[in-house]
């Protein structure tokens, strides 16, 4: 158990650390950085260290109640907390130029484009989610620790994706206009609800050691979890476009039409 | 013109999503008189009714976005704005009272009772917000031709 601890705040402590030292080096070469990102970041891992600390981790009675906790900070509001935070544009102003380069090359291939569209990323987070709660993959995670844990990692990064893809202040290699992204929100937040309820009807995960009302309670809890990460990114994302709509009507003379 | 640059739109935004929120609130919530999951619910009612939620909050965050817009496009009207409101509440609350509970059957507003005193306030409340929102909007219209 103890070890177990030291290493989950290795885990956030070391991304932390390297974050916030690459902000001070632009803080000190006179670039602006702000502190509103680095505090974004250093929330989103804490968050993620939350989730992850043996404590929190242990299956109890209330055992899928705490997995869905995890679940919904690991997958929706930590990585939300790091895409706000642009990691990518400060590893490319951290980096000399060549290598910043080779990163800017990397993020326009092909691979990573279809990688990081949107409906990849909802696919990799609705995807996941059907095989992990409707196959006994659950019930091999409850005896296989290692397999917890990359399950764990890979919502954590298609949440990243998903985040990055609609809401991210980073470049990103597909940037959908305003309407498709709302879309492809409103769809994440409705499979999302519909998919909570059907655990609640018909009590999946199955043949697990937890109780009926353990599992309606943690489906309660994706329910109304899920929305409130989710208005948090419709939040971002109607920011974004406000931030960037132009500052006069559509008819006034000397203005082009509105974009979008 | 644009949709989003008639100054009643974020407020029937904004009426539909508050009720919808107050509905999950107080009936799902509070009293908790139906719920989340009816038993009977057919398995498109449970679709539709998830697209209607989401659907909702987008509303909800998508309307006080776009009255801050029109404030700062000096577009906005408060008295549009209001008209709106009502209009989208009561017609969200009579969207709901006649389709999702009568036509649908999603729900029910209550069980084990006589739901027709019910489904009557219900929906006279709602056709009581709609009258109050078009008659705003009239007597602005009215105002705005100067008689």
């Amino acid at each position: 158990m103890a070890t177990e601890g030291v290493i989950a705040i290795l885990l956030c402590a070391i991304p932390m650390l390297l974050y916030l030292a690459g902000a001070m080096r632009q803080q000190r070469r006179g670039k602006r950085w702000s502190w509103w990102r680095s505090g974004s970041f250093c929330f989103g891992m804490l968050l993620v260290l939350y989730a992850i600390f043996p404590s929190h981790a242990a299956h109890g009675a209330h055992g899928f109640t705490a997995h869905m906790n995890q679940h919904l900070l690991i997958g929706m509001l930590a990585p939300t907390f790091l895409v706000m935070a642009a990691p990518v544009s400060l590893l490319l102003r951290s980096l000399p130029q060549a290598q910043a380069k080779i990163c800017v090359r990397l993020l326009h291939t092909r691979i990573l484009r279809i990688w990081c569209h949107p409906m990849t990323a909802f696919g990799l987070n609705f995807g996941g989610m059907f095989i992990l709660y409707l196959t006994p993959l659950y019930r091999l995670s409850l005896e296989q620790p290692v397999l917890h844990h990359f399950i764990h990692l890979h919502f954590l990064l298609a949440g990243y994706l998903f985040a990055w893809s609609l809401v991210g202040p980073d470049p990103a290699p597909v940037r959908l206009r305003m309407h498709s992204r709302l879309a492809i929100l409103l769809l994440a937040m409705a499979s999302h609800g519909v998919f909570s309820k059907q655990l609640y009807i018909h009590t999946f995960p199955r043949d697990t050691p937890h109780s009926i009302d353990d599992i309606r309670t943690a489906a309660q809890r994706m329910y109304y979890g899920g929305d409130f990460a989710e208005v948090l990114l419709a939040i971002l994302l109607f920011n974004q476009y406000y931030r960037r709509a132009p500052r006069r009507p559509a008819h006034s003379p000397n203005t082009p039409a509105l974009a979008d | 013109m644009n949709l989003r640059e008639y100054p009643v739109t974020p407020g029937v935004f904004l009426g539909i999503g508050v009720m919808a929120a107050v509905d999950e609130i107080i009936f799902h919530q509070l009293l908790a008189w139906h719920h989340f999951y009816d038993q009977a619910t057919p398995t498109i009612g449970l679709l539709s009714d998830g697209l209607l939620h989401a659907l909702e909050l987008l509303l909800l965050v998508g309307g006080f976005f776009l009255l801050l817009e029109q404030r700062r496009l000096k577009l906005a009207n408060s008295t549009a704005a209001w008209g709106g409101f009502f209009v989208g509440a009561g017609g969200f609350q009579l969207f709901d009272g006649l389709i999702n509970h009568k036509v649908l059957r999603l729900h029910q507003i209550r069980y084990n009772v006589d739901v027709l005193p019910y489904d009557i306030a219900w929906n006279t409340g709602a056709s009581i917000l709609v009258l109050i929102g078009i008659w705003i909007l009239l007597k602005l219209k009215r105002k705005r031709r100067g008689y």
